[in-house]
C-alpha cells in the first residue's frame, strides 16, 4: 500500500506519475532522452542495463525488473543471464567498455563523489567518449531519483517477474516520452 | 577539473546542462515544477527540503545555490537556510516543515528508509498527501542533481558573493534555459 492516496491502483512508478502527471511527464521526457532515443552511441540495451544494474543495487524490485526486462529484450538475454550480470558484472562476458561504464554508474549510485578519475579515464581508454560518460553518470543519477520515487512512496509493483518480460515489448515500441499510465 | 569537456565559464549543473541541453530540459522543466510551485508546500519551504538534502549529499554547488534562493525568498535573510542544514530541530520553521525534512533525509537514505512512522509523524503535523508526495520527489531529484554535478566533477564557484545574486535570478525568473546558457553573475556591491 502506497504511503499517500495517489487516486489510481498503477503499479510502481506510474502511480505517482499520474497522481501529478506534470512532475510525471518531465521524467518521461528525460526516460525516454536517456534511455529510448537513438540519437546516442551507446545502445538502448546498454543504457537500460546501467538502469537496471543502479536499481539493482538500490534494491527497488519494480525498477530493477522493469528495466532489467527491457535489457533482457534488447539484447534477447533471458533471465538468469541478466541476474548474473546484476549479480558479478566483471564475471560476466559483456564487453570491458560496458564493465567500465557499469563501474561508473556503481559509484554515482554511493554518491557523485565516489567517482575516481581513474575509472573515468580507465573508460576513456576503452574508448568511452565524453558524451557516453556524461549519459551513464546522469542515467544512474536519475536512476536514484527514480527508485527512491518508487520506494519512498511504498509503491505496489507485481511480483512475478514475468508480468515485466511480457511487457517490455510494448515499451520498447512505444518509448516513454508519451506512454499512458493506464495501458 | 570536470571529467568531461565542458564550458568551463559556467559553474555546476549549468555547464553539464549546457554540454546537453536536451536533457537539460525536462530537468529544467521538473525543478520549475518541483520548486516553484505553491500548491501546499511554498517554493521557500521547497528550496529548504532541496537545500537540506543537498547538504547531506555534500554537494557544495546546490546547497549553496538553493540556500542562497530561499534567502532571497526570505528578503535576504540566512539564518533559517542555514539553521536547517545545522541542525533543522532548532531552525524557526514549521513543526511540519520539520517532520517533511525527516522525510527528505530518509529519501536521501534511500527510498526505503522512509517508515510508515514518518509519514504518521508528518500527518500528525497536518501534511497532505500532495505534501508528502512532493517531499519524496524532491528529495529524490535533488538525489539525482546532486550525483550529476559531482559525478562529473563540475567545478563550483569559490566567489560566495556571487551565490546571492544569481539567486536572485532565479527568484525572478525560475528554472529556465536562463540557467544553462547564462553564466555566474559578479556582485557589484
Amino acid at each position: 500500500m502506497a504511503y499517500i492516496d495517489l487516486q489510481n491502483d498503477l503499479p510502481g512508478i506510474r502511480g505517482p506519475m499520474a497522481y501529478r502527471p506534470d512532475t510525471g511527464r518531465a521524467l518521461n521526457v528525460l526516460a525516454e532522452l536517456l534511455l529510448h532515443d537513438d540519437a546516442n552511441t551507446l545502445s538502448r540495451g546498454e543504457r537500460e542495463l546501467i538502469g537496471a544494474y543502479v536499481s539493482s543495487e538500490n534494491d527497488c524490485f519494480f525498477c530493477q525488473n522493469v528495466h532489467g526486462a527491457l535489457a533482457q529484450h534488447y539484447f534477447g538475454w533471458d533471465m538468469p543471464f541478466l541476474d548474473s550480470i546484476k549479480k558479478d558484472y566483471l564475471s560476466a562476458p559483456i564487453p570491458d567498455k560496458l564493465k567500465s561504464l557499469l563501474s561508473i554508474a556503481g559509484s554515482v549510485r554511493k554518491g557523485g563523489k565516489y567517482v575516481t578519475s581513474e575509472q573515468i579515464a580507465h573508460a576513456k581508454r576503452l574508448g568511452a567518449t565524453d558524451r557516453e560518460i556524461h549519459d551513464t553518470v546522469l542515467i544512474a543519477a536519475a536512476f536514484c531519483m527514480f527508485n527512491r520515487y518508487v520506494d519512498g512512496l511504498n509503491t505496489w509493483a507485481p511480483q512475478d517477474r514475468q508480468v515485466y518480460v511480457d511487457r517490455a515489448s510494448m515499451r520498447a515500441k512505444d518509448g516513454y516520452a508519451d506512454m499512458n499510465l493506464y495501458k | 577539473m570536470p571529467h568531461i569537456l565542458v564550458d568551463l565559464s559556467l559553474p555546476g549543473i549549468r555547464s553539464l546542462m549546457a554540454f546537453r541541453p536536451e536533457t537539460a530540459q525536462p530537468m529544467c522543466d521538473l525543478a520549475e515544477a518541483l520548486l516553484r510551485d505553491t500548491e501546499g508546500l511554498s517554493p521557500v519551504e521547497r528550496e529548504l527540503i532541496g537545500t537540506y538534502v543537498s547538504y547531506l549529499n555534500d554537494c557544495f554547488y546546490c546547497h549553496h545555490s538553493h540556500a542562497a534562493v530561499a534567502a532571497c525568498y526570505l528578503d535576504g535573510n540566512t539564518a533559517i537556510p542555514d539553521a536547517v542544514r545545522k541542525d533543522f530541530s532548532r531552525a524557526d520553521i514549521s513543526d511540519k516543515l520539520k517532520a517533511l525534512l525527516q522525510i527528505a533525509a530518509k529519501v536521501q537514505q534511500g527510498g526505503k528508509a522512509v517508515r510508515p512512522e514518518d509519514i504518521e509523524n508528518a500527518r500528525r503535523h497536518e501534511a497532505t498527501d500532495r505534501e508528502i508526495h512532493d517531499t519524496v520527489l524532491i528529495a529524490a531529484a535533488f538525489c539525482m542533481f546532486n550525483r550529476y554535478v559531482d559525478g562529473l566533477a563540475t567545478v563550483a564557484p569559490t566567489d560566495m558573493s556571487s551565490y546571492p545574486v544569481r539567486a536572485k535570478q532565479v527568484a525572478e525568473q525560475g528554472y529556465g534555459s536562463h540557467i544553462y546558457s547564462s553564466r555566474q553573475p559578479i556582485a557589484t556591491t
